[in-house]
């Protein structure tokens, strides 16, 4: 490239560049010699390559470099890998539990909370995310975590309602008013209508609408894999995420229907406007149990298990139930909730994923490679 | 002869040094994760290997990647190469700005990409509904795609283009028209030329980024099966079925494909350099 450079006040040369120099200067080549100094217009490149942003560079690498030392020591912190709709609970959770555990005598605990896919999460743990708690969507994924042996097969077994201290369902979320009457599951396959659902290889959300659907059809007298594989047929998107979906019907405007967690569908009506979407409920849902667990091998110390139990068990309390109604979930103890909390939620025929057969045998039956899923695209 | 020669003392300094450093950085960076992947399936076996690739759903989303990889970095071959030469060759104002917006695409982080193409091509974003009113659909097709492939590949062609066309001396344009050669003859047979290998190199960049993208994509994709998936989200599902065999299988056949492609992509810079000489 030719440059034009400054070589004394009086002095310019225009040659084609040789190097450039950390303080911002650079040498070019006329042909005969080469000479150093400041680029008369310095380009993009020219400036980042500079001495100050270097020195910014160096500076943030200091800084960061700073921070994750100071994450080294583990005593007093814990992290917690969750799935991507908890977000806003565990934001108040977290804050409450921080708040007891110090009133209770102990030191101020610093706690973290890391919110993605459930698959994609429990695959960084089994990678080697030292989280000391995770709260997933699914049994199954806390399972795989179990079958590396970071924890113990019987995990589930720990803690009370097979270690789901909330729950919700799933439920649909359609347009306000909802202009294609859509009341019940038989309705998301008629003519011309769109239905938004994550894809449930890769979202934990989209396995149990897949696992709804196919229980309504199984008690209304239809084949079960037709009627989702019909279904399917009448989705235009498939994210990878509940978020995703989310967003693609609520702000791409995408679809007549969404399928969403229960706690997913509330949150929409509550920050995006109840005048835009009706949430509608189904004959037939699931009891989506999304369960939490100890990884006892990422714990340090008896301090931090000490920690890691107060936290789970503080989910479980009358608070930390509330919180969980306060923010959609179907939460076991409403003794401490908010009387409104808990009424919003309407009476309906739950399924559970035992009727399946377990995550043991649902998992791999309908969403594992060639399961009933795959067969839907496969055509077969 | 030429190892020989290469172990010769060389009249630069620190050869041992330089090059020691580089195969060190180039192990660690580029070939124990490209081994390790290659390992993975080796241990796999080549007929489970292929197992894997040969499914209907899996050639549907290579076919998907490679296609719309490769029409999207031909785009950017021509649309980049003209991007270069009004920057080097025209002042215009604004061109500073334009300069640098170019290389946009290399610093925002793909998922905000996605998300703002996303935006402006679903249809209730500005774009997608001008194409809705006209019966047309962009976001959530293979369109959508294409738009995201040509939108972080652009930066590739433009900038190794554009200082090689800031170097050509207009002398050779001026001694081709007083040889009697018309403009568009000068332009197809002196510059074009001159151009190409660095054009070349672009291209598979841009094809090289492209069919490894996943962040933009996933967001304006649809990802229906057989229809919008593409590769790398198959690996990605792969994955989320803790198939990590599966998901190795899948990248090493990227691999291959994008290696033997790459590999074209160089034989014919290559014969184009012999061609008209050394640039």
């Amino acid at each position: 490239m030719i440059r034009t450079i400054r070589v004394t006040d009086s002095q310019l040369a225009h040659g084609r560049l040789i190097r450039r120099h950390g303080d911002g200067r650079m040498t070019v080549e006329d042909g005969t010699k080469r000479m150093t100094g400041y680029p008369l217009n310095p380009g993009f490149w020219d400036r980042c390559l500079g001495l100050p942003m270097r020195r910014a560079v160096a500076m943030m690498v200091t800084v960061a470099g700073l921070g994750l030392a100071g994450q080294v020591h583990a005593d007093n912190t814990l992290l917690n890998v969750s799935y991507d709709p908890t977000r806003e609970l565990y934001r108040e959770v977290n804050a409450a539990f921080a708040a007891k555990w110090q009133a209770e005598g102990h030191a101020s605990p610093t706690i973290e909370t890391s919110h993605g896919g459930s698959g994609a999460q429990a695959r960084s743990v089994i990678d080697g995310l030292k989280a000391q708690v995770v709260t997933l969507a699914l049994a199954s994924d806390i399972d795989q975590i179990a079958s590396r042996g970071l924890l113990p097969e019987d995990w589930q077994s720990r803690l009370p309602h097979n270690s789901s201290p909330y729950t919700s369902t799933i439920v649909f979320l359609v347009r306000e008013g909802n202009p294609k009457g859509i009341q019940d599951w038989g309705d998301l396959v008629k003519e011309g209508v769109e239905v938004i659902t994550p894809n449930p290889k890769t979202s934990g959300g989209a396995r149990w609408n897949y696992l709804a659907a196919w229980a309504w059809a199984q008690k209304n007298g239809q084949d079960p894999k037709t009627f989702v594989g019909e279904l399917f047929q009448h989705v235009p998107v498939l994210d990878s995420g509940a978020r995703g979906s989310t967003t693609t019907f609520t702000q791409r405007e995408i679809g007549d229907v969404l399928l969403a967690w229960e706690n997913e569908a509330y949150l929409a009506l509550n920050e995006l406007g109840e005048d835009r979407f009706d949430i509608v409920v189904p004959s037939v849902s699931i009891l989506a149990e999304p369960p939490v667990a100890i990884v006892d091998k990422n714990i340090a110390d008896d301090e931090q298990k000490a920690l890691a139990d107060a936290y789970l068990a503080f989910l479980y309390s009358p608070e930390g139930q509330a919180l969980a109604y306060k923010h959609y979930y179907r939460a076991w103890d409403d003794s401490a909730a908010n009387p409104e909390d808990v009424a919003r939620f309407p009476e309906l025929d739950l399924v559970t994923i035992a009727d399946f057969g377990g995550w043991k045998q649902a998992q791999p039956e309908h969403f594992g490679d060639g399961g009933t899923f795959d067969q839907i695209y496969s055509g077969q | 002869m030429a190892l020989a020669f290469r172990l010769q003392k060389s009249p630069m300094p620190g050869f041992g040094l330089g090059m020691g450093i580089t195969l060190a950085m180039l192990s660690l960076i580029v070939i124990l994760p490209v081994g390790a992947l290659l390992a993975r399936g080796i241990s796999y076996g080549p007929e489970a290997v292929w197992a894997t690739i040969n499914t209907p759903r899996v050639w549907a989303a290579l076919y998907l990647s490679f296609r719309l990889a490769f029409l999207a970095a031909l785009f950017n071959l021509v649309f980049g190469t003209l991007l270069a030469w009004v920057l080097a060759r025209y002042d215009f104002p604004g061109r500073r700005l334009v300069d640098a917006l170019v290389d946009l695409p290399f610093a925002l982080p793909t998922a905000v990409a996605g998300i703002a193409l996303t935006a402006l091509y679903a249809p209730n974003g500005i774009f997608g509904g001008i194409a809705r009113d006209l019966g047309g659909k962009i976001a959530y097709t293979q369109w959508g795609i294409l738009i995201a492939l040509i939108f972080v590949g652009l930066p590739f062609v433009t900038r190794t283009v554009q200082p090689v066309i800031a170097e050509i001396e207009q002398e050779v344009e001026e001694a081709s028209a007083t040889l009697g050669a018309g403009r568009f003859h000068t332009l197809r047979r002196v510059i074009l030329p001159m151009l190409l290998p660095a054009a070349l190199t672009g291209f598979a960049l841009s094809l090289a980024r492209a069919v490894g993208e996943y962040g933009s994509v996933i967001f304006i994709a649809g990802n229906l099966p057989m229809k919008t998936e593409i590769a790398p989200l198959l690996i990605v599902i792969k994955l989320e079925e803790f198939d990590y065999d599966g998901a190795a299988a899948i990248g090493i056949a990227m691999l291959l494909i994008s290696f033997s492609m790459l590999l074209a992509i160089n034989l014919i810079q290559i014969w184009s350099r012999r061609r008209i000489g050394h640039v």
